[in-house]
């Protein structure tokens, strides 16, 4: 390798690449210290109230909706991510396991929805939840007030729904390879069925349990179109809550608020780096 | 308490297999194996004796038959709640848990007390030789050592019945002539039943008490060492035990234990047979190399004539290929003991080659 005289292009062509995937990233952070309501011309850095630079920060703190949102985002990403996890590695371990009558089929089945335009799990969810809410309601001729409909508990369903197979996709590639005898030497040694999965099993498979949470948590945080169809009233999360600005004034708030949610982000995978590098 | 240490009663075992027909990986297999003794179960790969050890450990069901341990059947019982453990090939160490947690684990899951366990693994990692390795990763450990903590993590529990899946296959040669000896000493030490799986003849030889020689899922023949070689039973144990002779013919004609076997051209030998036999019945005489001789000796009754077609010479012993004039082939295996030892005859020299009847054992199967 350091034989080989770098190309100049190539040199070029990373940076260019870089630029444009972090360009965007580090206007929108500056940005967010400006001193003018617009987005489009930067006029300095804001110094107002008793925030000073960090005005458009205090006043996101201060926004009701963006503290809703925010509440709702992470009830979601929270539930959906604990849930699909466990239920994502127990279908990995099953996978791994067990041999049975439409392995093949159900694992297809299974993986299906990663590529699946999300679009099409979005109406398909939305018309299946209508359907099933329609039928209940009037089945059991409910009352307005009593009737199910839309709102935190159908965004936490379909984000578990579409978070199981990348978690199960994640649990697998660490399973891939597990030595079985590792859990019957643990059995051998008298340790029962749960004791094994506690002792054995799941602190050696535990560096991909927790990266398909990271997985699942990130995707349920940005989550906007299935989100957008499944979504009713009080349960806007932030995705949702941003685009609605967009059409009306992109105020630096949304800036402050975008730089916070990348700091979020940064950390989460710095967190799950550390982990993985332990082991 | 019963005689046995472990006992299989008609064990059989059947698989699905991948293609949805049923795979019969042991075929009413019977074995008694004694308190204290280091069995071997030996045969090919693919002959039933992994499953059958796995069978005793409880990690596979039998599907017809029972296992008794100590005299108690060990019916549906779990491998936790059975008093054997078990040291596997690839050794499975808990990679998370230093040597000392992976000595530990089994007197954990049993309750014994923290200074117990503490004194107790201690004990066992000195017993194979590595005191003072507790903090360590198994990862940090060499294949050798790894074995050693495979082992004390076993003996530590103290089982009724140690057993082991060709704990020595992923060692070197050097290694395993080493760790041969340390099992032998180990399982002296602790008196402990030792049921040894392996594909390696020498292997059982050297280590073992009494040998199973498995093949197909069928226990073939169990007996000692000595037994085994020089008393095989079949055509199977006969090839697969060191190596040996095989000379195909039929029955000319039968006196108590013994019988004349013709062989292709006009050929004849006389046979010692441990199973009955009639006159016109197809056989074969297996004779071993190192029990038949070039050299004159009047002793010896049987006489065949043959041309030397190849000779190996490798210092204790010369190796002189023969074929009889029939058209079969044998291996002539003569002891160098002499001061200065010579050839016994040149490639392509007419020889006679001389064996007792007692050498040539006939097998109906």
């Amino acid at each position: 390798m350091s034989a080989k005289k770098q190309s100049p292009w190539l040199t070029l062509v990373s940076i260019l690449v870089y630029f444009f995937l972090y360009a965007p990233i580090i206007v929108l952070i500056v940005f967010s210290f400006n001193a003018s309501r617009t987005n489009v011309v930067f006029e300095g850095v804001v110094n107002q109230g008793p925030c000073g630079p960090f005005y458009w920060y205090c006043e996101l703190f201060r926004n009701r909706s963006v503290m809703d949102a925010t509440r709702n985002t992470l009830i979601i990403a929270f539930t959906s991510t604990v849930v699909s996890t466990i239920i994502g590695t127990m279908a990995a371990l099953a996978l791994q396991r067990y041999d049975f009558f439409g392995k093949k089929v159900s694992e297809t089945a299974l993986y299906f929805p990663i590529v699946t335009p999300e679009i099409v799990m979005g109406i398909g969810i939305l018309v299946f939840f209508s359907a099933v809410f329609g039928w209940i309601n009037t089945a059991l001729a409910l009352a307005p007030s009593q009737r199910l409909t839309m709102g935190l508990g159908t965004v936490i369903v379909s984000h578990i729904a579409f978070s199981i197979p990348f978690v199960t996709l994640v649990v697998r590639a660490r399973l891939h390879g597990f030595d079985d005898r590792l859990e019957e030497a643990a059995m051998d040694l008298g340790a029962n069925e749960f004791t094994t999965f506690r002792k054995v099993t799941l602190p050696l498979i535990a560096p991909g349990v927790l990266a398909g949470a990271m997985l699942a948590f990130t995707l349920s945080l940005d989550d906007f179109i299935i989100t957008f169809f499944t979504t009713g009233p009080g349960a806007t999360t932030l995705p949702i809550y941003v685009y609605g600005l967009l059409r009306r004034i992109v105020t630096p708030e949304l800036n402050a608020l975008s730089t916070i949610w990348v700091l979020v982000v940064l950390i989460v995978v710095a967190i799950s780096q550390w982990f993985q590098r332990r082991e | 308490m019963a005689e046995y240490a472990v006992e299989l009663r008609n064990v059989w075992k059947r698989f699905p297999g991948p293609g949805g027909e049923v795979v019969t990986a042991v075929k009413n297999v019977s074995l008694q194996i004694y308190d204290g003794e280091f069995f071997a179960l030996l045969g090919p790969s693919g002959c039933g004796k992994t499953t059958s050890l796995r069978m005793i450990a409880g990690f596979e069901l039998p599907s017809e038959g029972e296992i008794f341990i100590h005299g108690r059947p060990m019916g549906k019982t779990p491998p936790y709640q059975r008093p054997v453990n078990t040291v596997f090939q690839s050794y499975a160490l808990f990679p998370h848990m230093t040597i000392g947690e992976n000595v530990a684990f089994g007197l954990q899951m049993k309750g014994v007390d923290k200074k117990e366990i503490t004194r107790r693994v201690a004990e066992a990692l000195e017993m194979v030789r590595l005191s003072g390795y507790e903090k360590r990763k198994p990862k940090q450990l060499s294949g050798g050592q790894q074995q050693r903590v495979a082992l004390a993590r076993a003996l530590v529990n103290r089982p009724e019945v140690l057993l082991l899946d060709e704990p020595l296959g992923a060692l070197d040669l050097k290694l395993r002539k080493e760790m041969q000896l340390e099992l032998k000493r180990l399982q002296r030490e602790v008196g402990i039943t030792f049921i040894f799986v392996t594909h390696d003849q020498e292997e059982a030889l050297t280590m073992s008490d009494r040998i199973a020689v498995m093949e197909g899922g069928v226990a073939l023949q169990v007996g000692t060492a000595n037994d085994i070689y020089e008393h095989p039973n079949c055509r199977f144990v006969a090839d697969f035990i060191g190596e040996t002779n095989f000379l195909d013919g039929k029955v000319a004609e039968v006196d108590t234990d013994k019988a004349r076997i013709e062989l292709p051209g006009g050929v004849s030998l006389w046979a010692h047979t441990p199973q009955r036999v009639v006159v016109g019945q197809a056989v074969t005489v297996t004779v071993r190399p190192e029990k038949m001789h070039i050299r004159p000796n009047a002793t010896d009754i049987n006489q065949v004539t043959g041309y030397v077609t190849d000779i190996v010479y490798i210092g204790t012993d010369t190796h002189y290929g023969v074929v009889l004039i029939g058209g079969q082939t044998i291996r002539v295996r003569e002891q160098n003991y002499a001061a200065d030892s010579r050839l016994l005859a040149r490639e392509g020299e007419e020889v006679c080659v001389r064996f007792s009847i007692e050498a040539a054992r006939v097998l109906t199967e």
